[in-house]
């Protein structure tokens, strides 16, 4: 597996606003990398750094190996874009459009069969402005795809979209990924993240907080697993305490509460089932994403 | 340059969708002609006061011929420029690293096509119907056009990128066409003009196109110091332009 995107130590000012430092992660071929945070937390900034639409004040960006500041000729070939809040003229068509970005394209794709593959067919004489938000949103995707780009940015793509559009996006972007692109995905939405993105890298005031997997996200950041359990009367909660994951155990009006990694719950069943407890009810409540966001966020806010 | 051929010509096809560019640059200039025609005909004024001596509708028709490209450089393109900016067409161009040399080559192409349909209409419209005598020094003519087309795409292109939305781009471009219209020699003959307002009208860039096409047109000869004035400010322009839209990094 190759780097499709490699950045180091990537620093931006905007006048005396450092809007992103120090900023490093490596997105691995084949990957959906999230990119979360705050608004004004430099993840546009870092994703258009990356593209090269913006020159770093320091720090190396590397797309396949290429500096796409230096190559800009062989990145264009690489690199499609979809970005935040750019439209297109409301009275272009769909086919031209697709016409004009496939004509910057050195090997484009089949232009009809894209717009065939986006499901846009029936539109292709309609006007931009004429577009729903889902059909925009496709149109744009195609766009980004039209020149075969091995790396995929997309800025806050289903901002905007109704809940029906937003889960026709994802599913597209699943697919861009099945058919090989690389994506990095700038996002507001943890459902979002927790559905597409492999790994994610979470942007607090222009710093790189936390880089994990959603699941390793919401294990460490998001309180983990809490499992209620009406106690029998001679259950021996110290032994509970003694299980591997096990984080705190209390005990109030008959009700006894384990917190702990998602492990602790396979021990403490365990447990249970050994000692003759087996018909206990367990009733297990996960931290979720935003809950591992939120306190992320609070405590590099508190560090700053 | 096969992306700056399809840009072209999407591109003139977006603007003949603009009906407001559509009205002003093709429309408006033969209906003034056709009033003008009938309230004035083409006889020269017999004192030789006005016009230069010449008959008004050979006066009007170069005149209206920089009346097309004013309607372009002062609304079609700023409006264009504008509404791009407003909704981040440049910053999708730039991000699919479409050249700068394609966007420019395309908005020069489309302006000289518009231009020069409004010109064969308005001639035609001049020769077959008002019997429009035929330009005296027709590579004159030729020059006046495309020097004012260079230079009020260049004007088009400063207010597209200064201006803030395409709303402004729309409204400011039309108070400067009807100011340019009636001080720049589209409207009364300048010998019916105050001092003051022929001031104003050599201030603006119409007025020197208009003689620049004019004079060929009525064997003046060509005016090579308007033709200078029309390069210093496409120079300036462009200039300011290039200043105003350089891309942000």
């Amino acid at each position: 597996m190759s780097t499709a995107l490699l950045v180091e130590g990537l620093r931006k000012c905007y006048g005396a606003v450092v809007a992103v430092d120090d900023v490093g992660f490596d997105v691995a071929e084949g990957e959906i990398f999230g990119l979360i945070g705050p608004n004004g937390s430099g993840k546009t900034t870092t994703a258009e750094c990356a593209q090269a639409l913006r020159r770093p004040d320091s720090g190396r960006v590397r797309v396949f190996g290429v500096d796409p500041h230096e190559q800009r000729g062989a990145v264009r070939r690489l690199i499609g874009s979809q970005l935040q809040e750019s439209t297109l003229p409301d009275r272009i068509t769909v086919g031209e459009a697709v016409h004009l970005f496939a004509s910057l394209a050195p090997d484009p794709v089949d232009e009809p069969g894209l717009i065939a593959e986006w499901g846009l067919s029936a539109k292709r004489g309609a006007a931009f402005s004429s577009l729903s938000g889902g059909q925009r949103q496709r149109l744009f995707v195609a766009l980004a795809l039209v020149s075969r780009p091995r790396l995929v940015f997309l800025d806050e793509m289903t901002t905007g979209l109704d809940p029906a559009a937003r889960r026709e996006a994802w599913r597209l972007i699943e697919r861009v990924r099945a058919d090989g692109a690389t994506i990095v995905l700038v996002t507001h939405f943890m459902d979002e993240v927790e559905r597409l993105c492999d790994r994610v890298a979470v942007l607090v005031n222009g710093r790189i907080v936390e880089v994990d997997t959603p699941a390793g996200l919401i294990e460490r950041r998001g309180g983990g697993s809490v499992v209620r359990l009406s106690a029998p009367a001679a259950l021996d909660t110290g032994g509970l305490r003694a299980l591997p994951g096990v984080a705190d155990v209390t005990c109030h009006d008959g009700v006894i509460e384990v917190r702990g990694s998602a492990r602790s719950v396979t021990a403490l069943g365990h447990w249970l089932v050994v000692r003759g407890y087996g018909d206990t009810g367990l009733r297990v409540s996960q931290g979720s994403l935003e809950d591992a966001y939120l306190s992320l966020v609070a405590a590099a806010r508190e560090e700053s | 340059m096969r992306v700056a051929g399809t840009l072209s010509w999407i591109e003139l096809k977006l603007l003949l969708r603009e009906p407001v560019t559509v009205v002003f640059t093709l429309a408006l200039p033969v209906l003034l002609l056709y009033v003008l025609a009938q309230v004035f005909g083409n006889t020269p004024d017999p004192e030789g006061e006005f016009y230069g001596g010449a008959g008004p509708l050979d006066y009007y028709t170069p005149a209206y011929m920089g009346l097309v490209i004013a309607s372009l450089g002062l609304i079609g393109l700023p409006v264009h420029i504008a509404s791009y900016r407003e909704r981040g067409v440049l910053r999708r161009f730039q991000a699919a690293r479409m050249p700068v040399a394609a966007i420019i080559t395309a908005q020069l192409a489309t302006a000289f096509a518009v231009t020069i349909a409004g010109s064969v209409l308005l001639v035609l419209l001049a020769r077959l119907t008002y019997g429009v005598h035929w330009p005296v020094s027709w590579p004159g003519v030729v020059a006046g056009v495309f020097a004012g087309t260079l230079t009020f795409s260049a004007v088009g292109l400063f207010l597209g990128a200064v201006l803030p939305t395409a709303r402004a781009a729309q409204g400011i471009g039309v108070l400067l066409w009807f100011l340019m219209m009636m001080v720049s020699g589209g409207g009364p003959p300048p010998e019916a003009l105050s001092g003051v307002l022929n001031r104003i009208g050599t201030a603006l860039p119409l007025q020197h196109v208009v003689v620049a096409i004019q004079d060929p047109w009525l064997g003046r000869g060509v005016n090579w110091p308007q033709l200078l004035v029309l390069l210093g400010i496409l120079a300036g322009c462009a200039a300011l332009s290039g200043l105003a839209l350089r891309p942000r990094h």
